[in-house]
């Protein structure tokens, strides 16, 4: 699907402004930025966060009667999927000291450090491990490496584009873990972007006031999920992987620990019992659910999960009705549509144009505000640029990257994205690509503290999962980065928690101890999801739905 | 566990409840007026004809087709490998394979996927590896069966110079292997078709570790700046901006100055 003729037409204005933009560029006049005591009112107008009657007061659970988006609304009003009559908890299937519930990033990095403490680690996760959001992070990682850089201004620049309600203490842990984080990452061999003397390159991000976006091509996110998984298969005797195989529901113990969880063999229909001395959530995000009908970024699996599944156990979540899209979505063509275009191609210097080829907004706004400005562009203005079957979108042009940094730059660079349009026709080296904000984080998630930890003994949680790191925005490299630092914080506190219950040091006989205790195996507990399913009807909830939602389902269905 | 509820559950995680059912009957018109390329072609999924818009994808022919994935389907957009897709059109005898996220039907189409496939990976503590021909040739001897035929650069999705990157290695040019295999998703379609039973995709990657790890020179910024965070060099800034209120934090955020973009 190359761009129609009309399309072309209007190309032709993006060329017609290119020169003039190029010496603007060229000298440092750029488009003005929207003034911080200005950003909170602009995102008001213009954020799909703040459109009435897209939120509900949730009915039930530790954040009874907050907002939060209707289709995670949904599955929180929604019965437990697991009949708790239909569990035998006294048949336990595997004994381990950590079950972790997912298998991405922050899944895979939490194995790798619990197995080097001596911890039989086991893996369940609803698809692949590898399937994930990690494994399609394309721009970079952050880490103050630099000279000119530090841990605080990676602090300020973080807190200010969360819009100074990210939580200081698990933002102190990002920023001082970050730099470690990537020599860990380093040492396990992924290939970063590197100068001949090993000195990684580093590029801006929107909302960064130093380069400090580290790359691996523009596949950042697949070069280290190949890497955390090829290093997790390297360790088969201590971490054990069972894919396709989600857990469904958490377990407690009579002391009120996490115990494990109901993992479901998603293609025999069989619930197993995993008793665990700690577990991990670490599930993702849930842009599947789409929120208002957005297209998304995130991978089939992405459906609040984990969320769900402390929900259940009590435990709250934060900013859960902020939600992350990403300025640059692929509105066309067609088959690419919600294909992310990474933040690094503005970060070179691609800037947004409106269907008269003039530039709308400083290329490098927190994502929050380049978002709401295109919708605006799109929607108020009405200068967006319509695609055949609809849609609206704003001009990214690719093509100036080209003159600023020499031919071939835009392959070379972003060989992914180069190599998805070129298969429908298009070179986006010659001609801008179509570009629509798309649903691509979960920005909130589980209240955890610096060490992980979510109150229910024994259970911690980390990733995209989680909530407080971000605040209500995060800016672009700091996923990546948030779900090695505390994947691995998560590794780190589960070995200290199992060593505190003295149980014995874990791989040799701990897998056979108790939840927290040690002393002999207590009693497991499906009681929450009773608890839960009375609170429903004393709400007077009955909708016929359950949750986990496992997967999304799109049969019959052409978008 | 009782089988009935079992069975149930599996069903419903394959989605076939009453109220999923209901969903996919009105699918169909609330998206009609929205596609306007919407000619619908024949094509063959495992040999089973079905009607899809010419337009889609092949896996969303396969949803429009009513199946629902759990295996075969993972991030939909081109990059995790779990959807490669092995077809033949009409009248060609070639072989020809896709990502079922990025490629498009087309009419005629015969097609299955390949959700597993089985390949051995050697294990390895990546510290004690030295980075040479002899490492590789002692975790996949099987390397120097490769008969040179391309097979497997010709059927990579990522249009990949897989057996430039196999030959690299054989010859111990790591390096080399190493930025030649980078953009591989480990799919496996190389390996589902070649003779010499090769795992290429578990080379490249044992290539680009060995290369990052022992071959690459380390970062000395990132050395240096570790070690300023041990000395706690930052300790107590970083405890003044979390000490500041927002409004402090707000002026102070105003006033950065910005690096040069570029």
């Amino acid at each position: 699907m190359a761009y129609k003729p009309y399309m072309k037409s209007l190309i032709r204005k993006v060329e017609a402004s290119r020169q003039q933009r190029l010496e603007d560029f060229r000298a440092g006049r750029h488009h003005a930025r929207i003034p911080v005591d200005k950003v909170d009112e602009f995102l008001r107008q213009y954020h799909p966060d703040y459109m009435e009657g897209t939120k509900r007061a949730v009915a039930v659970g530790a954040n009874k009667g907050d907002l939060v988006p209707n289709e995670l609304a949904d599955v929180l009003e929604a019965r437990c999927l697991v009949d708790p009559a239909q569990v035998d908890l006294t048949q336990v299937h595997y004994e381990t000291d950590v079950l972790i519930v997912g298998g991405g990033g922050a899944a895979s990095a939490a194995a790798l450090i619990a197995q080097e403490q001596g911890l039989k680690v086991f893996m369940a996760t609803k698809l692949r491990i590898g399937d994930a959001n990690t494994m399609m992070a394309e721009g970079g990682i952050q880490a103050a490496d630099k000279p000119q850089d530090s841990p605080p201004r990676h602090y300020l620049d973080t807190m200010g584009g969360g819009h100074f309600s990210n939580d200081p203490e698990l933002l102190e842990a990002l920023t001082v873990d970050a730099p470690g984080s990537l020599e860990w990452l380093e040492r396990l061999g992924v290939m970063f972007d590197k100068e001949p003397d090993g000195t990684m390159k580093v590029l801006h991000g929107g909302g960064t006031s130093r380069k400090r976006m580290h790359s691996a091509g523009d596949m950042t996110g697949a070069a280290i999920m190949r890497v955390l998984r090829d290093e997790v298969r390297n360790r088969p005797q201590d971490i054990r992987v069972v894919e396709f195989s989600p857990v469904v529901e958490l377990v407690l113990d009579d002391t009120g620990a996490c115990a494990g969880g109901v993992m479901l063999n998603l293609e025999t229909g069989q619930y197993f019992l995993v008793r665990a001395r700690a577990t991990i959530i670490a599930t993702g995000g849930f842009g599947r659910l789409h929120i208002q009908g957005f297209p998304t970024t995130n991978h089939y699996g992405a459906t609040a999960d984990g969320i769900v599944l402390a929900y259940h156990l009590g435990v709250p979540f934060r900013f859960m009705d902020a939600s992350q899209f990403h300025p640059t979505g692929v509105i066309y063509p067609e088959q690419n549509v919600g294909l992310l275009i990474t933040e690094k191609v503005r970060g070179a210097g691609a800037q947004l144009l409106n269907r008269e080829g003039e530039q709308f907004v400083y290329p490098l706004e927190p994502r929050d505000v380049e978002s709401s400005a295109i919708l605006r562009e799109c929607h108020e203005r009405k200068k967006g640029i319509e695609t055949p079957t609809g849609r609206v979108g704003v001009w990214l042009d690719s093509p100036m990257l080209e003159i600023i940094h020499g031919e071939g730059f835009v392959k070379s660079n972003f060989p992914a994205k180069h190599r998805q349009f070129t298969r429908h026709g298009i070179d986006v080296s010659k001609e801008p690509m179509l570009v629509y904000p798309t649903l691509h984080y979960q920005n909130g998630g589980v209240r955890i503290d610096t060490e992980t930890e979510t109150g229910i003994p024994g259970l911690f949680a980390a990733g995209e999962v989680t909530g407080g790191v971000h605040g209500r925005n995060r800016l672009m490299g700091n996923s990546l980065l948030d779900i090695v630092v505390f994947g691995r914080r998560a590794g780190r506190r589960v070995s200290e928690y199992l060593q505190a219950a003295g149980a014995g040091s874990g791989a040799a006989g701990g897998a056979a101890g108790s939840a927290a205790g040690g002393n002999g195996k207590r009693k497991l507990s499906l009681e929450h999801v009773q608890a839960y399913n009375r609170e429903l009807e004393a709400a007077g909830i009955a909708n016929g739905r359950t949750a986990p939602m496992i997967l999304p389902d799109y049969r019959f269905k052409v978008g | 566990m009782k089988e009935g509820t079992a069975a149930e559950m599996a069903k419903k995680a394959s989605g076939q409840t009453a109220e999923a059912q209901k969903a996919q009957a009105a699918q169909p018109e609330t998206q009609s007026s929205e596609d306007v390329e919407r000619r619908l072609i024949p094509i063959y999924i495992m040999g089973k004809e079905y009607r899809v818009p010419e337009t889609i994808t092949i896996l969303k022919a396969f949803e429009y087709s009513g199946f629902r994935f759990i295996r075969g389907c993972g991030c939909r957009g081109g990059i995790c490998g779990a959807c490669a897709t092995v077809y033949r059109t009409g009248g060609d005898y070639r072989i020809k394979v896709g990502l079922a996220c990025q490629t498009v039907v087309e009419e005629g189409m015969y097609l299955t996927q390949i959700p597993f496939y089985p390949a051995n990976k050697a294990e390895y503590c990546l510290e004690e590896l030295e980075p040479t021909v002899g490492t590789l040739m002692k975790l996949y001897p099987e390397m120097t069966r490769c008969v040179s035929c391309n097979t497997c650069g010709k059927i990579c999705p990522q249009d990949i110079k897989v057996m430039d990157y196999v030959n690299a290695a054989i010859r111990g040019d790591i390096k080399k292997a190493a930025e030649l295999s980078f953009e591989c998703i480990m799919c496996g379609l190389c390996a589902s078709r070649c003779p010499a039973e090769i795992v290429q995709y578990y080379i490249g990657i044992l290539c680009r570790r060995l290369y990052s790890r022992h071959i690459a020179r380390p970062a000395q910024d990132l050395k240096a700046r570790i070690q300023e965070i041990q000395e706690g060099r930052f300790g107590e800034e970083l405890g003044r901006l979390k000490s500041l209120s927002t409004e402090e934090l707000m002026k102070l955020y105003g006033e950065r100055d910005m690096e040069t973009v570029g």
